[in-house]
This record gives structure tokens, C-alpha cells and sequence, in this order.
């Protein structure tokens, strides 16, 4: 097997996961940044629409790093996307498999369900809840709570502090409760 | 007329720090680096993204199916990942803090505690519901977009609007 097509595989959670891990002492080395990526969304409201709602006034330009680091993340999706993508679908627990195809949803082969989240489906109330209700529900609650998974539960865990720890739990009760209670019924739509 | 002097002068300190307050609002955003640092080096952080980007990707966290996984515990995946970035990450800051590691312009690294407010639980909550429908975390918003999604952009506007909305009503919101 070649590297490439090695590299190409899906990386097990024990390869990606301390990989994700050392960004957090990477970017304090760095230069004192904390890991956190939902404030990119903030500085982008203070950047572009700040009004004049106290939270959104300040000098983004000083953030203007996170904005980079964002910058790259969408520019990191498109080099794996061009040159180190995996050919074959996404392998899923055969449970998963059947319930979602009792919802129509039969595509592995993308990161997300074709099915669900395409242009079309904007005008539909499944695709209107999933794409544009839930980025809202993203956004409101990642600032809300004041972090989002790598601000709260990576780098705040990591630092060992216990209100990111309270957000954490609070971010898989209520991911548990909209997968297993909710959601079912707005695939259905 | 002396003691009018003195408390004016503490109120000129306070104003020039409004900036630095008002982004430390919810404890997330005052990453500031004290030293400056050569305009360009900025680029190490964009290159950071990339390799974030890569990694998010390649371990699947970004895959709504791998989240659903998750939030029904059909699948150790993504619990493992987090876990092991979470070990990775304290036993990190556990030996800088220890050896007082410095950045590599030798400023010492500071780490500001969080405060609590219920916010980190009506908002986390609030957060899980949004993370279990577009099956995205605001990291893997962006790793979506560039691996080709171009809906997923629609989502991300949605969570920019979100943050605005909170902004908005902050004052108001139990915290």
C-alpha cells in the first residue's frame, strides 16, 4: 500500500484524537492563543454587523488570528477534499444503517446525508429545521454557553475547568435528547 | 479638590481597558498576546487551521452519520477521539504549567480560568440539540464548507445570525 493511499484511509480515534489534542499546547507555544472556534462566529458579527449591541463592540482586528484559523480549517477541508479524500463511503453501525433508511437516508458515500442537506431541501420543513434552524441553534448556544467542543471540551477539560465540564455534559444531554427524542420525528417530515 | 484628582484618574484606566472587557464578556476571548509579534508570523495560525482542518476531516468528526453515532452510543468513535484529544491536551497544559513552558517569543503562558454561570447549561443544551441536527460543531462547519458541502454555508450564516441573536438579547438571558 502506498502513503497516500494509506493516508487516505479514515484515521482511527487513536491517531486523530491526541492530534487534535496537540493543538492546544501548540497554540499557547505559539503564541498564547487558547484552542476555540465558535468566538470566530462573534468576531465575525463585531467585524461585520455590531449595531450597536455592546457584546459585538470591540476591536475584532486584535482576534483577527481566529479568523485565520477558520480561514484555514475551510482551506484544510478543500486540500483533503482534492488530494487525500477516502473513496469509499462512510462504514456506520448497521443499526444506524436501518433506522435511517426507515427516514429514506440511503447515500454513505458524503460527510453529511445528501438526502437531507442540499439546496432543494431549503424549501422543504425537514431541510428548513435541519440546515437553517440548527446552524441558528449552533451559533446561539455555542455563545450562550461560552465555548463550543474545542473551546469547552478540549481546551477547557484540558485545563482542567470545571464549568467546562458542566458545559460538556449539558452539550451531549441535549445532542442525546434531540437524537433520540426529537429528531426522529422531524426526519420523518 | 486633590481627592476629585484621584478618583478621575481610575476611571480614565477603566475606559481604556473597555475593549479588552468587553472581550473577555463570556471568558472565551481575550487570547491576547502581549509581545508583539512580527505582522507575518500571524500566518502560523492559518497554517494551524489547515492542519486542523485536515484532522477533523480525516477522523471523521465532521461526518453527520459518525454524530448520530454518537449521541445513540452505537459507536465508541467519537467518544474516543474527544477523550484522547482531552488526555492529550491536559497532560500538555498539565507540563507547561509545571515546567513553566514559555511561547517561543518567551512570554509566559496564561491561562484564564472560567467563570460559571447557568449560561454553560441552557446554552449547552441549546448548542446539543443544533450539534445533533446539522451534525456539526462550529469547527467542522468550516471543514464542511471546504470539502465541497456548499449548503453547509447556509448553516454557517444561520450560527453567525445565532451569535448575533444572543448578542442582542444578552442582557436579558438568565446567565
Amino acid at each position: 500500500m502506498s502513503f497516500i493511499e494509506w493516508i487516505r484511509q479514515p484515521w482511527p480515534w487513536y491517531v486523530a484524537g491526541p492530534l487534535i489534542g496537540l493543538m492546544v499546547p501548540a497554540l499557547l507555544i505559539m503564541g498564547n492563543r487558547t484552542l476555540g472556534i465558535s468566538s470566530s462566529l462573534r468576531h465575525a458579527c463585531a467585524a461585520c454587523v455590531p449595531f450597536d449591541i455592546h457584546f459585538f463592540k470591540y476591536d475584532w482586528k486584535k482576534e483577527i488570528w481566529n479568523l485565520l484559523f477558520v480561514a484555514g480549517i475551510i482551506v484544510g477541508g478543500f486540500i483533503t477534499a482534492t488530494f487525500l479524500s477516502n473513496p469509499d463511503p462512510i462504514i456506520v453501525n448497521p443499526k444506524l444503517a436501518e433506522e435511517m433508511s426507515g427516514y429514506g437516508i440511503t447515500n454513505y458515500t458524503g460527510i453529511i446525508p445528501s438526502e437531507i442537506f442540499n439546496w432543494p431541501a431549503l424549501l422543504t420543513a425537514r431541510g428548513l429545521i435541519m440546515i437553517v434552524f440548527g446552524g441558528f441553534l449552533v451559533g446561539f448556544g455555542t455563545r450562550y454557553a461560552g465555548g463550543c467542543t474545542s473551546g469547552h471540551a478540549i481546551m477547557g477539560l484540558s485545563n482542567l475547568q470545571w464549568p467546562s465540564l458542566v458545559a460538556t455534559c449539558c452539550f451531549m444531554a441535549g445532542g442525546f435528547i434531540m437524537a433520540n427524542l426529537i429528531l426522529p420525528f422531524i426526519l420523518k417530515l | 479638590m486633590d481627592n476629585i484628582k484621584d478618583i478621575k484618574k481610575p476611571v480614565a484606566i477603566i475606559d481604556t481597558n473597555t475593549d479588552f472587557e468587553v472581550r473577555s464578556l463570556d471568558a472565551m476571548c481575550v487570547n491576547a498576546a502581549t509581545v508583539a509579534e512580527p505582522k507575518w508570523h500571524i500566518i502560523k495560525y492559518f497554517i494551524m487551521g489547515i492542519l486542523f482542518g485536515i484532522i477533523l476531516i480525516k477522523a471523521e468528526v465532521i461526518s453527520w452519520f459518525r454524530i448520530q453515532e454518537m449521541f445513540r452510543l452505537q459507536s465508541f468513535h467519537m467518544f474516543g477521539v474527544i477523550g484522547s484529544a482531552v488526555v492529550v491536551g491536559m497532560i500538555s497544559v498539565f507540563l507547561i504549567k509545571k515546567f513553566n513552558i514559555k511561547t517561543i517569543y518567551g512570554e509566559k503562558i496564561v491561562l484564564e480560568d472560567k467563570k460559571f454561570n447557568k449560561g454553560q447549561i441552557y446554552g449547552g443544551l441549546i448548542f446539543g440539540f443544533g450539534w445533533a441536527l446539522t451534525g456539526a460543531c462550529p469547527g467542522p462547519l468550516f471543514a464542511q464548507i471546504g470539502y465541497g458541502s456548499t449548503i453547509v454555508i447556509v448553516t454557517l450564516f444561520s450560527a453567525i445570525a445565532g451569535t448575533w441573536v444572543y448578542g442582542l438579547f444578552r442582557e436579558k438571558l438568565p446567565h
